[in-house]
This record gives C-alpha cells, structure tokens and sequence, in this order.
C-alpha cells in the first residue's frame, strides 16, 4: 500500500487529499468534500495530463514569436521532453490559428498548433 | 472635429466585447481606440490556456480566446485605430488622442466606454530595501520578455507574490530552463487561483512560502541574491527566520491597479478600494454618458467575466446613444459590509434595470463554512452557504427587477459575509 497526497483543484476550497493505491490501483480517497475531489485524485494519480503551451520563433513575421499549444493534453511526465522537442522549431509566416506546426510530439499523437495569427512582414 | 457616437479607450477583451455589443445594439458609429500595434490587449501575452471555459465551454490560450472577438469585431466592420494613445477625455466626451499618421486629433463622442484595463503595482509601490539593480521585474514584464519578445529575462528566480501571473510564469520559466528557487507571499494565503498553485508551482515542485516577504535584494549591478523572511500578524519580519536564496532574478506579483488616469480627466469619481469608477447597474460612471468595464472598472480574475461585464457596458451605452439621457426616478445603493470589500456596481435603479443584475465583489480574508447573505432594507432577501470564499476569488449575486419591485420602500441594499 501506497499513499500520495495531493491537492484538489476543483474549487478555492483546495482540499488536502490522500489517495491510497495498491499495485498502481486506487483502492481509496480520502479529504475530499465532494466527488469532484474523488475524480480528480483518481485521475490524477493514474493518468495525469496537461496541455503544454509555449512560443517558437516566426520568420518574416509582423511579430518575432508565435504562441503555440499542444491540440490535447499530454502525459505529465512528457511535458520536458515536449518542450525539448519544441525548442528549436522555427516557422514561417503568415501563420494561422491551429496550423500544425510540430507533428506527433514525442509519440504522445499530438500535434503542437500554432494559437495565434501572425501576418507576413 | 470628428464625431462617433461610442469611443471605446482600449482594444483589449473589454473593448472588444463592448464593441461587438454596442454595435449588434443597433449603433453604427463606433471605433475603438488602441495604443498597441494590435488588438487584443493583455491576451497576446497570456499564452497558456484555461480561458474562455465559461464563454465557449472549451479551454483555449489567450491569444486563441482574444481572436475570436477580434473576427466579431471584423466582421461587424467596427471601426477602430491602432498605435494610438489617448491623452485627454472631457466630462463632455471630447476625446484627445494621438498617433503617427493622424497626428493629435480630437473626437467628440456621444458615449465612451473606458475599457483600459489595469498595470501592475511596481517595485516602488513596496517597501523593499537593497539596491536596485538589473534583474527587478514585475511578472507581466516578464511575460511578455519571455512570450512576445523571445527572450528568457533570468536563469534563477525568486518570485515575491502568488498573484496568478507570478504562478504562471513561475511555470513558464521553468519550462524555459529557468530555476525558481521559491515564490514568497505576504499574506497567508495565496493571492492566485488554486488550480494554478497545484499546476504552475505543486507540479514542478516550487516551494510556496506563506506569510513571508523579501526584505534584502542582494547586488549592485544585477540581482545576485534574495532575503526572505517570515512575518508575523503585524506584518513584520520575525528575526531569526531569514532565508537567503542566490538568484539573479526577483519577479513581482503583488497586485493590479485599475488604470484610471484618463477617467480621472474626465472627472469621473473612483471608489478608493478597487481605485476604479464607481458605477450604476448600467455600468455608467458619475459622469453621464461614460461607461466602464473590464479591469479598468475592477481587477478580474476571470476573462470570461470581463466579456460579460463589457458586453452589458456596450448595449447600455447603445442604449443611451439610442434613447438620450434619462434621470434615474430612483437609486438604490449597495453597502459592503462583514466581510464584503466592494461590490460592482454600487447603484442600483430599480425603475430602470435589466431584469436581473449581477453584483460582483470581492471577500477581504478566506471565510470557511460562511454564507453570503443579500437584504433588501432590513429584510433578508437571500442567504447563500459557501464551503469557501477567497479574496483571490471574485463572488456574485444576482438582483432580480421583479423582486426589488416588491420592496418599493427600501433606500438601501446590503450584501454581507455571515455564520452559515
């Protein structure tokens, strides 16, 4: 048996919870106040994902960067590895919301998009 | 002189939704005036997402979620200038302002909507001894260094203030190569939304140090190191609890100021707690026919809301462009007491309102297992419960005409924190 403990984002109230796991299976939460505490930490502990956001540099731009995003959200423990992968990428304008600018970031089948419109110079 | 019927002072989230409101409200003659060299303010440099889930039920960055209103915007066909400042707004709505093609010009509008958002409280707003060397940052300086600009202002990194922005780019640096050795917080609890305490700071293992604040910055030329120390109650250091981190950055996040100088111009009174105009259920400043929304009116925690509020700012002023100035027959006023700092608006014409109006206010301390509570005169008109209520956490209630118009004697409304 195993325990970890984490913090409930659901609401300000930020409940202290403790999940206590059995060979990688939760077998209970505990210092939730309502289920949104319980899905959260069994999500959390099991499958944990974010969506990574970061910039890269855009040539012949009207701007020198554009914002970009992962199109879904990735394993937690990928989010270095994707930004390993971002870096150095270069793209050239004009670019357009949801333009594909990095495919499939480290196997995860996600493509990082670019977020905002960058005109040519 | 040229004349609009609505000028909007800035081309951020509220000036966006107010236009695009104002315009569907059935007034033509608008234009918003910018002082960036494109719309949508602030947003540009919010690159992470977790915008808009109220708005369009989907998370999108910032960037993504000012876009969508700019293409409203456009495709309204709404006027409006960039790389142009305003310098001057009369109580008569003149409006100067000033850019590189037009030189100074000068407009006279029938309403204005003051949507200028807010800056934030710089270093010399705080009591910090030690140098001032390179290094000193506010977190959106930072931002926009790290996100518009391309560059990485540090390497190693004390952050003082859990204000959402110093979270996020607590976050931001990391991911970037930077090491934030800690983020400091003078009061004793944070300042900032609790999902990015666990996202932007748990997940990456930086340290959150309540009731704690930097009393040493360390280096002549550049920042070389950080003091930090814990105070008590009274807000002071406590001796013998300093801490000292070696960085070459201090990032500070310790607050947003509503940016009021041009409603003061106008002479458009302020409320001394949220520094912005104070307002009726229109969102119509004391000065007739001049509006406010979005962070110029009350720091935001959430866009979402911005957009709602600018959108109600935007078909009031259409309204008034539309109908003409009218005396409120009646005024209700709305007390902050108990817990309760301030509320937006502070007036309310029941004659005149929208079927419901939303009061939004901030709590002055974290209140557990309290209530929210609404009287209209003596008599108590609702009583919510809250698990919670954080300062860091705006709050609402909702004021519906058809129950205030079963009061017809009241002269006041009171909104208070009590014993759930």
């Amino acid at each position: 048996m195993e325990t970890r403990k984490l913090t409930c984002i659901g609401c300000p109230m930020g409940c202290q919870l403790t999940v206590t796991m059995q060979d990688g299976a939760v077998v209970e939460v505990t210092g939730n106040t309502c289920k949104r505490g319980d899905d959260y930490a069994r999500k959390e502990v099991t499958n944990p994902t974010r969506i990574v956001t970061s910039t890269v540099p855009v040539k012949g731009g009207r701007i020198a960067m554009v914002s970009c995003k992962t199109k879904n959200d990735i394993p937690k423990d990928k989010i270095f590895d994707c930004m390993a992968a971002i870096e150095g990428v270069v793209v050239n304008a004009p670019v357009h919301i949801g333009d594909v600018i990095l495919s499939d970031v480290c196997g995860t089948g996600v493509d990082v998009i670019a977020t905002k419109e960058v005109l040519s110079a | 002189m040229q004349s609009y019927d609505i000028v909007i002072i800035g081309g951020g989230p509220a000036g966006l939704a107010a236009a695009a409101e104002a315009k569907k409200s059935g007034v033509d003659s608008i234009l918003i005036l910018e002082r960036d060299h494109e719309l949508g303010g602030i947003l540009n440099q919010c690159i992470h997402n977790g915008f808009g889930l109220h708005t369009f039920k989907e998370e999108l960055t910032g960037p993504e979620y000012a876009q969508r209103f700019m293409d409203e915007v456009f495709d309204l066909g709404i006027e409006y200038k960039l790389n142009t400042m305003v310098m001057d707004i009369t109580d008569t709505k003149v409006v100067t302002a000033m850019n590189k093609t037009d030189g100074m010009f000068q407009i006279q509008a029938k309403a204005v909507i003051l949507a200028m958002g807010c800056r934030e409280r710089p270093r010399g707003a705080l009591n910090i001894p030690g140098y001032r060397p390179a290094g000193i940052f506010s977190a959106g300086t930072a931002q926009r260094l790290v996100n518009i600009e391309g560059y990485l202002p540090g390497r190693e990194v004390v952050i003082l203030g859990s204000g959402d922005i110093g979270l996020i780019m607590a976050r931001r640096m990391t991911l970037e190569g930077a090491k934030v050795k800690v983020v400091a917080e003078l009061m004793p609890y944070s300042g900032g939304l609790k999902r990015n305490i666990v996202q932007c700071l748990d997940d990456y293992g930086i340290p959150l140090k309540l009731s704690h604040t930097v009393i040493d910055i360390e280096g002549k030329e550049r920042v070389e190191g950080i003091t930090i120390a814990e105070v008590g109650p009274d807000m002071k250091p406590i001796p013998g609890t300093e801490e000292h981190y070696k960085c070459d950055t201090l990032l500070l996040s310790v607050g947003l100021l509503p940016e009021n100088e041009l409603s003061k111009t106008a002479g458009v009174e302020l409320s001394n707690i949220t520094s912005g105009p104070i307002v009726n259920d229109s969102l119509e400043t004391s000065v007739e026919g001049i509006f406010a929304c979005g962070n110029v009116l009350h720091v935001h925690d959430l866009v979402d809301f911005v957009s709602q509020e600018a959108a109600n700012a935007g078909r009031n002023a259409a309204k008034y462009v539309k109908e003409g100035a009218k005396t409120a027959s009646k005024e209700i006023k709305i007390n902050a007491v108990d817990g309760v700092r301030y509320t937006v608006p502070v007036t309310v014409r029941p004659n005149e309102m929208d079927d419901t109006v939303t009061v939004r206010f901030r709590v002055g301390a974290v209140y557990k297992n309290s209530a929210v509570t609404m009287y209209f005169g003596d008599e108590q008109v609702l009583k919510r419960k809250k698990q919670i209520m954080a300062p860091g956490e705006m709050e609402q209630v909702v004021i519906k005409k058809e129950e205030l118009a079963k009061h017809p004697d009241i002269s006041d409304i009171t909104i208070k924190i009590e014993q759930a």
